[in-house]
């Protein structure tokens, strides 16, 4: 009797145990997970961990015109004709680039024929533009017969100001000859016409440096590579005059009209690559951070490119940030030396004194020196007034505005004749080769960005991820993804605008303040709050439940000891 | 006296010279920069100095086209304006309270601490938005914490603060910010940007004085930054921006001068002046001289010819100036060392017509009174003051509780714009317009209870206590001389930066001092505390429970006592049975 109540009153402990277990297992585990956890708005990671291997596909479109006089008439007659260039590497493991070039064949219209009559090839480049218009990153190149007298001898190729080049071919090269032959033998030469008019495959690289780790081999491409800005939706130009004199120089300089006549046309034709705003300010009692040393021989100070590393630093805190905006400053300084250090020259390795006087740093702006010492004569009454000659200034300036935006000034192969940029400093295939790296910048950058942040958010589970940042992350996935289809399909000006939505949208999700808020929530906190409920409470329901564990197993072996 | 009043109109005439001379040479060259110092013995025997820079810049501005290219007046403050179209600035880093009782009225008053109020023009369509950006911006500006400026201490006074530019029209308080930093501490790196924005940095003129090393080891230290619009000419049909930085010290000469009362510029700045700076038009020291008419209390070296009387503060005062322009005033030695020599050693204290001062009563950390004391020290005239308090959420006012007594008697404010508090939302604002009979004390009382913070909300150090900007007391006060009511006209800066309408009375502000309130502090490891005795409650409970549930229990033999077991232990010692 009394054995059997001990046996019903153990079974009944047992179901209790049992129950309050399974009462913290289904109620209280749900629950603290669910009040703890940190919210995770959904991300599309399969589609970022595609973007990791990127395959961009580049194509433009060429259009080769025949002149009369250049084919004979059975070989016209198989015009027009298509044919397609593939090229294909692969930059690492990641990433594969494939250009294309369509290239179309035909001969010329009579309206071209009377266009490419004028006497001058500027002339002919000129109505050739009035005729028609090629759209952006397209280009058309002209075969000119080796009698026509629009290109002086020894030119071979004419690049124009516009999207049109023109190239002389010789007699021999085309006689007698199918027509398949004949583009056999042009087809390098159009390939070289290519690499100058539109992306070339160094140009690409350098673009992907963000994504593509560098092959050190390449210096020249690096040092090009590192001098130009990085793409960004927009620019800061400030023209900042110093003048660490003014008790012996009164300086004036009408920036304002420089920059509407020298300045705003080029930007206004970059206009489709990014925002820029300029402004301009005098700087009194700045000076340089290195002591120029005076040379006897020249009668004039000289500074020399070793210690042009060291001028800028002390010259920068006075030029002050930019208070209403976060975009890259770009900074351009004329320096004015003083009456007791004038005139001042700068020298470069070789100890030759610089044409213009000036430098640029990479990344960072152009400095240029400005004597005025011969603008008046020993006897002059300080302070003397001094006006700039701003199309002196502004000419540097502007070359110098051209290499830091990224435009490669490598001189052109043999042969080879390039039209004077003209007022706007800028030809339409030099904005083009612009945009095509500009946009695979964005998009290695915004691949980057996003990959990083995805792998991020992956690897820390305490980062709160709110609807904002997901949708930050899948607008700039999908304008990646159209960016791409759009640099397949050969459309450079859709191409470039999504990719700097892309990469607006990711730079915003990777930076957004929100990220931050519970990341360094440390976890010896979290179990100093834990432990002292979880532990009194989960202790004893682990000891019953091991117990009655132990005592199912000797149970079960004796009931097989007894079968035994 | 006839003579001595000779001398002056010879001075007068000098003086009308001069600025018919500046004017002139304004209109030729680039003249759009004043600097000046004033420097004026008080009469506790400290030196004050005022400095001011002032820069105009003549561009239409309110047109809104964009400007981009400046050449005197600072980039990044230009580029603050045009971004946020601001209307007018003001802001003021203080360290020290100025002691209105001994020292009298500054020229520019500020309250301890940081100070910002801001007009904004009447395009700016989110005033909110654009307020946090701009306190974001100047922060960095000014490397100071004015990113703590938000809704929770920004006020819009109806009244109290009224442009002090041209700004014909719209003075709707909807466009106007005000907000105050009392804890806010300003030492070198406020310094520094400030001398930034000058033309001529610290290298040349006046501001090669302002060494940071003397100027904080002062008994008042004060920079301020004012941007407003002016008239460009007479006719004021076009408008510029003026840019007034002022700097305003005050050294304790007892301290530093080793009981000897000597003062030289050496001394107070250890520098002296060799030149002044080359971009602007004029530069001039002045020294305060009335209370010294025949050199009977101090002796001035170099002396100058120069004399100066200017109405400043409802009283005609005298100064010599020193023009750092002409070559003259630095003499054979190329370098000027203005040096003052008491005679008597004895001052009379000054009794300014308006004075004020606050405290808080009470005990214990449930309730308190704050109570704002205004002097009207007038022997016979009553004038009308704006009494403008700030409080932050966390001390809730109790305003039924609100009491204006003076001379004994009930004061009924003619004027009361009372915006209650929220919590964690915006401050309760409080202004009223009294009028202080003569010779009288006018005492404001009103009770508060503190509030409970969360545990978030304290500061680092919460015994420290918390901090309650000054009162801002904005008044007419009588002058005792007419004031020069045309602003266009050629004046001294330290006596044009409160534009005056009204020539028998003068505008003067009052700051009181910041409070400083302890609030009801927890234990900060409290929580934690409560955590453990809760869980360790709830987890005996819940262990007792536990037992009771799972356990079996079972009748036991009951055990024998003690006394039987020890008695067993000896029986069985002894070989007889146990009991």
């Amino acid at each position: 009797m009394y054995f059997l109540a001990s046996l019903s009153e153990r079974r009944r402990g047992q179901l209790a145990a049992l129950s309050i277990a399974a009462v913290v297992i289904v109620v209280g585990v749900p629950l603290w997970w669910r009040t703890t956890e940190t919210y995770r708005a959904w991300l599309p990671f399969s589609q970022i961990k595609d973007l990791s291997k990127l395959q961009l596909h580049l194509s433009a479109d060429v259009e080769v015109v025949f002149a009369r006089g250049t084919l004979t008439p059975e070989q016209q007659k198989k015009l027009p004709l298509t044919q397609t260039q593939d090229e294909e590497h692969a930059v690492d493991e990641n990433t594969v680039l494939r250009y294309t070039h369509e290239i179309k064949y035909r001969t010329a219209t009579i309206m071209e024929e009377e266009a490419l009559g004028k006497p001058t090839a500027a002339e002919a480049d000129l109505s050739l533009h009035m005729l028609s218009e090629s759209p952006c990153g397209s280009s058309v190149v002209y075969v000119i017969p080796e009698v026509s007298s629009l290109l002086p001898e020894n030119v071979k190729v004419y690049i124009g100001q516009r999207r049109t080049a023109i190239l002389r071919i010789n007699a021999e090269m085309r006689a007698g000859k199918t027509v398949e032959q004949l583009l056999a033998v042009l087809k390098p030469q159009i390939k070289q016409v290519l690499q100058v008019m539109s992306f070339s495959h160094t140009d690409i690289t350098a673009a992907l440096s963000d994504r593509v780790r560098f092959n050190p081999g390449s210096k020249e491409s690096m040092t090009h590579s590192m001098r130009a800005f990085t793409s960004s939706p927009g620019y800061e130009i400030t023209f900042s005059l110093l003048n660490p004199d003014p008790r012996s120089h009164r300086l004036h300089w009408d920036i304002e009209g420089a920059v509407q006549t020298y300045i705003q046309p080029f930007l206004t034709k970059l206009s489709p690559l990014a925002n820029f705003s300029i402004d301009s300010q005098m700087l009194h009692y700045a000076m340089l951070g290195v002591n120029p040393r005076y040379n006897n021989d020249r009668g004039a100070f000289i500074l020399h490119a070793d210690s042009l590393a060291h001028v800028i630093n002390p010259v920068e805190a006075r030029l002050g940030s930019n208070a209403a905006s976060s975009n890259p400053v770009l900074n351009f300084l004329l320096y004015v030396p003083d009456a007791q250090h004038s005139p001042l020259y700068i020298q470069d390795h070789k100890k030759m004194d610089v044409p213009s006087n000036a430098f640029h740093s990479p990344r960072w702006g152009g400095i240029m020196v400005y004597n005025v010492k011969n603008l008046y004569g020993p006897e002059a009454e300080f302070p003397v007034n001094i006006n700039i000659n701003m199309a002196e200034v502004m000419g540097v300036f502007l070359t110098q505005l051209r290499l830091l935006v990224g435009m490669e000034s490598s001189p052109p192969p043999p042969g080879f004749l390039v039209a004077p940029c003209g007022s706007v400093g800028l030809a339409d295939w030099e904005l083009d080769r612009l945009m095509w790296s500009r946009s695979v910048e964005n998009i290695a950058t915004a691949t980057t960005t996003i990959t990083s942040l995805a792998q991020l958010l992956d690897q820390i589970g305490n980062i709160v991820i709110n609807d904002n940042i997901a949708q930050q992350v899948s607008s700039a996935v999908t304008s990646v993804q159209l960016a791409v289809a759009e640099l397949e399909a050969g459309n450079l000006g859709f191409a470039l605008q999504y990719s700097k939505e892309t990469i607006l949208a990711s730079e915003k999700a990777f930076f957004d303040p929100s990220l931050l808020h519970l990341l360094y929530f440390p976890d010896d906190q979290k179990f100093a709050i834990y432990i002292p409920l979880f532990l009194p409470m989960c202790v004893p329901i682990l000891l019953s439940l091991l117990k009655m564990a132990s005592e199912a197993r000797r149970r079960y072996r004796e009931k097989q000891a007894k079968k035994d | 006296m006839a003579a001595h009043r000779c001398r002056y109109l010879a001075c007068l005439l000098l003086l009308f010279l001069s600025v018919i001379l500046v004017t002139m040479s304004q209109e030729t060259t680039l003249g759009h920069e004043q600097h000046e110092l004033v420097i004026r013995p008080l009469h506790s025997g400290d030196i004050y100095a005022s400095f001011q820079f002032r820069t105009v810049w003549e561009t239409d501005f309110m047109k809104g086209n964009k400007v981009s290219h400046y050449r005197l007046f600072p980039k990044s403050l230009g580029q603050v304006i045009s971004k946020f179209s601001v209307r007018e600035l003001h802001i003021s880093f203080t360290q020290g309270y100025w002691r209105t009782m001994q020292w009298g009225q500054p020229f520019i008053p500020s309250p301890p601490g940081a100070e910002l109020w801001v007009w904004f023009q009447d395009s700016v369509t989110d005033v909110d938005a654009t307020w946090k950006e701009l306190t974001n911006v100047l922060s960095g500006i000014f490397c100071a914490s004015l990113n703590f400026i938000d809704s929770t201490n920004t006020l819009q006074p109806s009244a109290s603060f009224k442009p002090l530019g041209i700004g014909n029209g719209t003075t709707d308080h909807r466009f106007l910010r005000y907000a105050t930093l009392p804890r806010e501490i300003v030492c070198t790196e406020n310094l520094t940007p400030w001398k930034k924005l000058l033309p001529c940095g610290s290298k040349a003129g006046l501001a090669v004085l302002l060494k940071s090393e003397k100027l904080f080891h002062s008994s008042f230290h004060s920079q301020s930054v004012h941007i407003r619009p002016v008239c460009q000419d007479r006719q004021c049909k076009s408008s510029s921006w003026e840019l007034r930085q002022a700097l305003n010290v005050v050294f304790d000469l007892h301290t530093s001068g080793q009981s000897k009362r000597e003062w030289s510029l050496f001394k107070m700045f250890s520098r002296t002046l060799t030149e002044a700076c080359p971009l602007a038009s004029s530069s001039k020291i002045y020294i305060d001289v009335t209370d010294n008419p025949q050199e009977e209390q101090f002796e001035l070296s170099p002396a100058t010819p120069l004399l100066s009387q200017a109405v400043v503060l409802g009283d005609r005062r005298t100064f010599s100036v020193y023009d750092l322009t002409q070559q003259v005033t630095f003499g054979t030695v190329r370098s000027l060392n203005l040096m003052i020599r008491w005679k008597s050693s004895e001052g009379d204290m000054l009794r300014p017509l308006l004075h004020a001062e606050r405290y808080v009563t009470g005990y214990g950390l449930q309730t308190g009174e704050i109570h704002t004391l205004m002097y009207n020290n007038h022997p016979f005239r009553s004038f009308p003051v704006l009494l403008l308090d700030s409080v932050p959420w966390y001390l809730r006012l109790y305003i039924h509780t609100l009491k204006v007594i003076s001379k004994g008697k009930d004061n009924n404010p003619s004027y009361i714009h009372y915006q209650p508090s929220k919590d964690r939302e915006r401050p309760h604002l409080l202004e009223m317009l009294l009028q202080l009979p003569p010779h009288s004390v006018t005492e404001v009382t009103v009770q508060f209870e503190r509030a409970l913070l969360k545990w978030t909300e304290y500061t680092p150090d919460p015994n420290h206590g918390f901090y309650v900007g000054s009162s801002v007391i904005s008044s007419l006060v009588p002058s005792t001389v007419a004031m020069e009511t045309n602003i266009t006209m050629e004046q001294p800066l330290f006596s044009s930066f409160f534009p005056c309408k009204e020539e028998s009375s003068y505008f003067a502000r009052v700051y009181t001092e910041p409070l400083l309130v302890n609030l009801p502090t927890p234990d900060f490891s409290m929580p934690y505390n409560v955590i453990c005795l809760t869980c360790t409650v709830v987890a005996v409970g819940y262990g007792s429970l536990y037992n009771l549930l799972t356990r079996s229990f079972q009748v036991e033999e009951p055990n024998p006592g003690l006394a039987k077991r020890i008695a067993n232990v000896i029986r069985r010692m002894r070989g007889v049975p146990p009991l």
